[in-house]
């Protein structure tokens, strides 16, 4: 509780989250065997689902088993999957091989058939001619990328951040990552979290070797500059290989610029 | 579950463990970071879970360019074999639902590494306090019925105030009491699963709001220094002003990046 300048009690936000716990110690009392049902049935409908696009149907195996890798790249948000879509995946064949659908209270996408590169979801390909990516290594010998954004408020520095120039990028990798980084380390204070920190994590534990490369920017929806920020990438050992054509990424670029423009349309 | 870091369990039998309730003010968490900072304790493994909000950064006990580059996630364990103490860090919230589930994955592990004793950090909002608990010191602890017998007389000599009943239901005048910990995260679950599973368990918290937690920290663990002698003194002159407790390098902006020169 708090009280304003005005007089009132306000409840103020917890930073520890603690406000639920109460309430879930209430209802943990109040909950009768229907309530319990509608829980189970809310947590299997939230459940991640990995399927094959074209024929709706499940994955019978985990998808690592049916195409074991040992380069997984995971690019996670609108520029990211931006930049992965015209620089690595515009050269070669790439097949898709299952998608991942998904559900929670949030979710306003539906139809998940017709997709642009850059709609946030989740797809999975895999390289054609190239056995090595999506390959028969075993796990142990993969290696993780994960690309993704952030807003550049999210940065913590000793000067404001209205005097940094952006976009720029900073690295985060587990331990058994042993390539020099494309860019300098993200300094402490600051963390990643969510999906790309789920990963790292999960990495990190495991001992597998993965690299974040995350890019700090001011404009959140897909942005060239943003885009091409993530450039620096290109020339890390793992990926130089899966590069080709560089002016023509450009091109591809540009014209994924223009198509989600005209989809962004308000009056649509 | 427990994640070693290397390729074999290290041994905690006859430990004491220590670890933040995340509580208002994010107390527990702090002491015990400073614990950890202060006694250069060492990472030993994960505490893998999905109950946690996942979150990664580098080093926050960072003291040189070498070190700085390992990374961290949202629930580690420390260990300084010299003094058998083991500390578990947990550095996010918990997802919705999923804290009572971690309780008793936490637990099931204390129970299997067969650690001596858990001591659980944590903190209460001091908005809550009745008239007595105002006037009195802000510091509370509770003991499962396991360890009582063991550290009793220690409590009792240290003059420490135990954490006082409230009504279950405070708008009824006839209502049960029990010990209600307002703010305490999951304080209070892991109390209470501590008393039924017969593990030894002693919480410590404080009443604190919400703002710049340093100073409640601080005074935490000072209170479990009191009892466990963690450190000894430096020197006995109260007015030293050097503080024996080493504040991680992570604790820096902590309420943000610098300000614009403009603003002024």
């Amino acid at each position: 509780m708090a009280a304003t300048f005005f007089g009132e009690v306000v409840r103020a936000p917890c930073r520890a989250g603690t406000e639920d716990e109460e309430e879930e110690e209430e209802e943990g009392r109040r909950e009768t065997p229907e309530d319990g049902e509608v829980r189970q049935q809310l947590a299997r409908k939230r459940e991640v689902r990995f399927l094959r696009r074209q024929t709706k149907t499940t994955l019978e195996v985990s998808l690592l088993e049916k195409y074991p890798c040992s380069k997984f790249i995971i690019a996670i948000g609108n520029n990211a999957v931006a930049f992965l879509s015209s620089f690595i995946m515009n050269s070669g064949v790439w097949e898709e091989v299952g998608c991942a659908k998904l559900w929670n209270e949030w979710c306003r996408t539906v139809d998940t058939t017709h997709l642009s590169p850059t709609e946030a979801f989740c797809v999975f390909y895999h390289l054609k001619s190239n056995p090595s990516v999506f390959g028969s290594c075993p796990r142990k010998n993969m290696q993780v990328t994960i690309l993704t954004c952030r807003h550049v408020t999210d940065y913590k520095t000793s000067e404001s951040t209205s005097s940094l120039h952006t976009p720029f990028l900073k690295a985060l990798k587990t331990q058994n990552f042993r390539e020099p980084p494309c860019c300098s380390l993200l300094e402490q204070p600051n963390i990643v979290h969510d999906l790309p920190a789920a990963v790292l994590s999960y990495c990190q534990v495991w001992k597998i070797s993965a690299i974040l490369y995350l890019c700090y920017t001011d404009v959140m929806k897909l942005d060239l500059i943003t885009v091409e920020a993530f450039k620096p990438v290109l020339s890390s050992r793992s990926l130089k290989s899966l590069v080709k054509n560089i002016p023509q990424s450009t091109e591809i670029l540009k014209k994924l610029m223009t198509t989600n423009e005209i989809q962004s349309n308000i009056y649509t | 579950m427990f994640v070693p870091c290397g390729d074999s369990v290290p041994d905690l039998a006859g430990c004491t463990l220590l670890m933040p309730a995340v509580s208002v003010g994010n107390v527990g968490q702090l002491a015990i970071d400073l614990i950890i900072s202060t006694l250069n304790m060492y990472k030993i493994g994960y505490f893998y879970t999905d109950c946690l909000v996942p979150m990664v950064g580098n080093n926050p006990y960072a003291t040189a360019e070498e070190n700085s580059t390992e990374l961290s996630i949202n629930a580690e364990v420390y260990a300084s074999p010299s003094k058998k103490l083991v500390a578990l860090q947990l550095r996010s919230i918990f997802i919705k639902y999923k804290s009572k589930s971690f309780c008793e994955k936490l637990l099931f592990w204390v129970k299997s590494s067969n650690c001596a004793k858990v001591v659980v950090l944590s903190s209460s909002h001091s908005y809550h306090r009745n008239d007595l608990q105002l006037r009195s010191t802000p510091f509370r602890y509770l003991l499962t019925p396991s360890i009582q017998k063991s550290v009793q007389n220690k409590i009792q000599s240290l003059n420490w105030e135990e954490m006082e009943k409230s009504p279950c239901i405070p708008e009824i005048d006839d209502s049960e009491f029990c010990v209600r910990i307002p703010g305490g995260g999951i304080t209070k679950t892991l109390y209470d699963e501590g008393c039924s599973k017969e593990i030894p368990m002693v919480i410590l918290l404080k009443f604190v709001s919400e703002g710049d937690n340093i100073p409640d920290a601080l005074g935490l663990v000072e209170y479990l220094n009191e009892w466990l002698q963690i450190i000894k003194p430096c020197c006995v002159d109260p007015s030293a002003s050097a503080l024996p407790w080493k504040m991680p390098s992570s604790w820096r902006l902590l309420f943000g990046s610098g300000l614009p020169p403009a603003l002024f």
